[in-house]
């Protein structure tokens, strides 16, 4: 199962080399300008438009963060599915924070003691969620799969509970710059994303915990026997995506105004297609932060095309199945002709 | 003596002490709990629940795992009973029912396509065609819901075994659909124990590899077990759409998780080449039990989506403490 991928190691020179390493990027790009293009045409007049671009510019950093998140535990050989879960569940904490809910009705107001306290809770509730994850996954060796659709439901329950099911609104304005603000022109919740892709970018290729995530998901036994801490390097990926998994969610709170437990439930087969869209190898240890920024603008343009193009949450739902299937046998196959 | 020691350590046994006792005590506090009407209502909910979690059983044997079946039972359902609407085909409740099963099948094998030929993993795949399915089924066949079923629907709902009058004039009696449930977990049982397909989804789930330099077929096992759980999610369909008197292409969603949570604690695990049967039936009533106390008790329904994630973890945890346990103590068990 895992062959593609141990192949798939850096041979030295020559033109096929130059397509092993580029032809997956090279590829995406073509397609994204098509994506562009072919939206930019079905919606003549609307989709080339300033005020696309900055709503656009405002919305894809939220999917960008948990498919940061995706990459990460992808890379380690993993899966987190909990991500949504998290996300949610940290921004109704902020969210109660900021109403004033959680502190017995009095809404704190805009002060910045009270701003702070809500970005720290729901940072802190990220971590924790991670590490719940990550104490599962690497102490008590559940599989990815089955200890995060776990604590997925787990998550959105609490949020449940806690809210009753309502969405929780009316934010401080303070608070709400957040995720509407763009001083000096650039949107503030895009600087978080440049910010996520930069940080997860030295994270991933230029520091050992990386590396060692990576040679985990390519071949977890020969990581073990080579010395490498198998069960803090988990542990840490875990946590990490509960930390950008907690960021996304209070980005979404402030850009929506309200928290509700079952925000956003579409996010989680996006975030893997726009994964497995940006090259990143489900089966583990292969995958890039910026084939992974490139996918998401992909995304983003289709899905804000077709919501120009008033296509049902149903038809989204089934193109985006239609990708998801169809792009991994792509990767598949382009992966079967380079190894040849 | 031995056999008594061996038995009494089963995860099968734990389980079954612990659905004991979780019924003991939810009759302490409530008497209604032991009604016949409640049991009688709490083995109808188990049908669905548990021909679900016996396909999903299989599949977690071999080692992978289906997160679309769900989606293929409510497609089955309602294209089934938009067929039967349309023709008048279904006069008789065996007709739909191999309707459903075959159009589950055809699902079923659709997504086997892409994790057999494509080696792509099952949960990705099946993740994607759950939301091509529904996707399609609410776009491109319909949103609306039939009320006006075919007229063997409805007796076959009304089936009931031990009918009788309670006091206050209600009748209640047990679902004649536990006859396909008792049916199935047999057949499932005979499959698993003593085909040589059986054998060989053990073998693949145990060592993919091993299993084919063994001889099995895999592909022949892959894309039978996806098949299987396919039928089986048609077949639920029906059964679902005749309790409920309509077909509701909305239904049955976020029923995997409950299904995946009978099926772990039943003591299947993920990795593969683990899991029974009789294991996979306890764990479904389990949570049946577990979901009627909790209405039985007053809590929110908020709460159960809480109490379905725990038992996930706590028993995916458990069955990976004890494969840690097996392995360290050596080659022995």
């Amino acid at each position: 199962m895992n062959d593609h991928a141990t192949n798939r190691g850096e041979s030295p020179g020559g033109v096929m080399a130059i397509l092993r390493s580029h032809g997956s990027d090279l590829t995406l790009a073509a397609l994204t300008v098509a994506v562009f293009v072919t939206m930019s045409l079905l919606n003549p007049g609307k989709f080339l438009t300033t005020a696309n671009f900055e709503s656009m510019a405002f919305q894809f950093p939220e999917l960008a963060l948990l498919s940061l998140a995706m990459l990460l535990a992808m890379l380690s050989g993993g899966i987190d599915l909990s991500v949504v879960a998290v996300a949610n569940l940290c921004g109704i904490l902020a969210a109660m924070i900021l109403t004033g809910e959680l502190s017995g009705g009095e809404p704190l107001g805009g002060t910045a003691s009270s701003l702070v306290l809500a970005v720290v809770v729901a940072v802190g509730c990220g971590a924790c969620c991670g590490s719940l994850n990550g104490l599962l996954i690497s102490r008590l060796e559940v599989s990815p799969i089955l200890a995060t659709l776990g604590t997925m439901q787990i998550f959105t329950g609490a949020g449940l509970v806690l809210t009753s099911g309502r969405a929780v609104h009316g934010f401080p304005e303070s608070f709400l710059v957040l995720g509407n603000g763009s001083p000096w022109g650039v949107p503030i919740p895009f600087v978080f994303f440049a910010a996520a892709a930069a940080l997860v970018w030295l994270l991933s290729s230029r520091t050992s915990l990386g590396i060692h995530m990576r040679l985990l998901g390519t071949n977890p036994t020969a990581a073990l026997f080579s010395g490498i801490r198998v069960n803090r390097v988990l542990f840490r990926t875990y946590l990490i995506t509960g930390i950008l998994a907690a960021v996304t969610g209070l980005l979404m709170i402030a850009r929506t105004n309200s928290a509700k437990a079952d925000y956003g439930s579409s996010y989680l087969l996006q975030a893997i297609l726009v994964a497995v869209l940006g090259g990143v190898n489900p089966a583990g240890g292969f995958g890039h932060v910026r084939g992974v920024c490139v996918a998401v603008l992909a995304l983003q343009f289709l899905s804000s095309g077709f919501a120009m193009l008033h296509l049902s949450t149903f038809a989204r739902g089934f193109i985006w199945g239609v990708f998801l299937l169809l792009f991994m046998v792509m990767n598949q196959i382009s992966n079967r002709r380079l190894n040849q | 003596m031995k056999q008594m020691r061996k038995l009494v350590q089963t995860h099968e046994f734990v389980l079954f002490i612990l659905v004991v006792l979780l019924c003991v005590a939810m009759g302490m506090k409530n008497p209604l709990f032991w009604s016949l009407g409640n049991v009688f209502d709490l083995l109808k909910s188990s049908v669905t629940l548990g021909l679900l979690a016996l396909g999903v059983l299989v599949i977690l044997i071999s080692g992978d795992i289906d997160i679309s079946f769900p989606a293929i039972a409510a497609f089955s359902m309602y294209v089934t009973c938009l067929i039967a609407q349309a023709t008048g085909l279904g006069d008789h409740i065996a007709i739909l029912f191999g309707m459903a099963a075959a159009t589950g099948g055809l699902l079923g094998v659709f997504n086997a396509v892409f994790i057999h030929f494509f080696r792509l993993p099952a949960l990705i795949v099946t993740l994607g065609t759950a939301s091509l399915i529904r996707g399609g089924l609410l776009a491109f066949v319909g949103t609306r819901i039939i009320t006006d079923l075919p007229e063997s629907m409805v007796t076959f709902s009304r089936a009931q075994l031990f009918r009788q009058q309670l006091p206050g004039g209600e009748t209640i009696g047990l679902a004649g659909s536990i006859f396909i449930l008792v049916g199935v977990a047999l057949l499932v049982q005979f499959l698993l124990k003593h085909t040589l397909l059986g054998r060989g989804i053990y073998a693949l789930g145990g060592a993919p590899e091993a299993a084919r330099r063994a001889g099995f077929n895999i592909r022949r096992i892959r894309f039978f077990i996806f098949a299987l759980v396919g039928c089986l999610a048609g077949v639920v369909g029906i059964i679902h759409a005749s309790n409920m008197r309509n077909a509701n292409p909305f239904d049955l969603s976020g029923l995997e998780l409950t299904v995946i949570a009978a099926v772990v604690v039943g003591g299947a695990d993920i990795t593969g080449g683990k899991g029974t049967v009789i294991g996979t039936l306890l764990g479904t009533l389990l949570l049946v039990i577990i979901g009627n106390s909790l209405i039985l008790m007053g809590l929110p329904s908020q709460w159960h989506k809480v109490a379905v994630g725990a038992i996930i973890i706590v028993s995916a945890g458990m069955v990976a403490w004890r494969r840690r346990l097996g392995r360290n103590s050596g080659s022995g068990k």
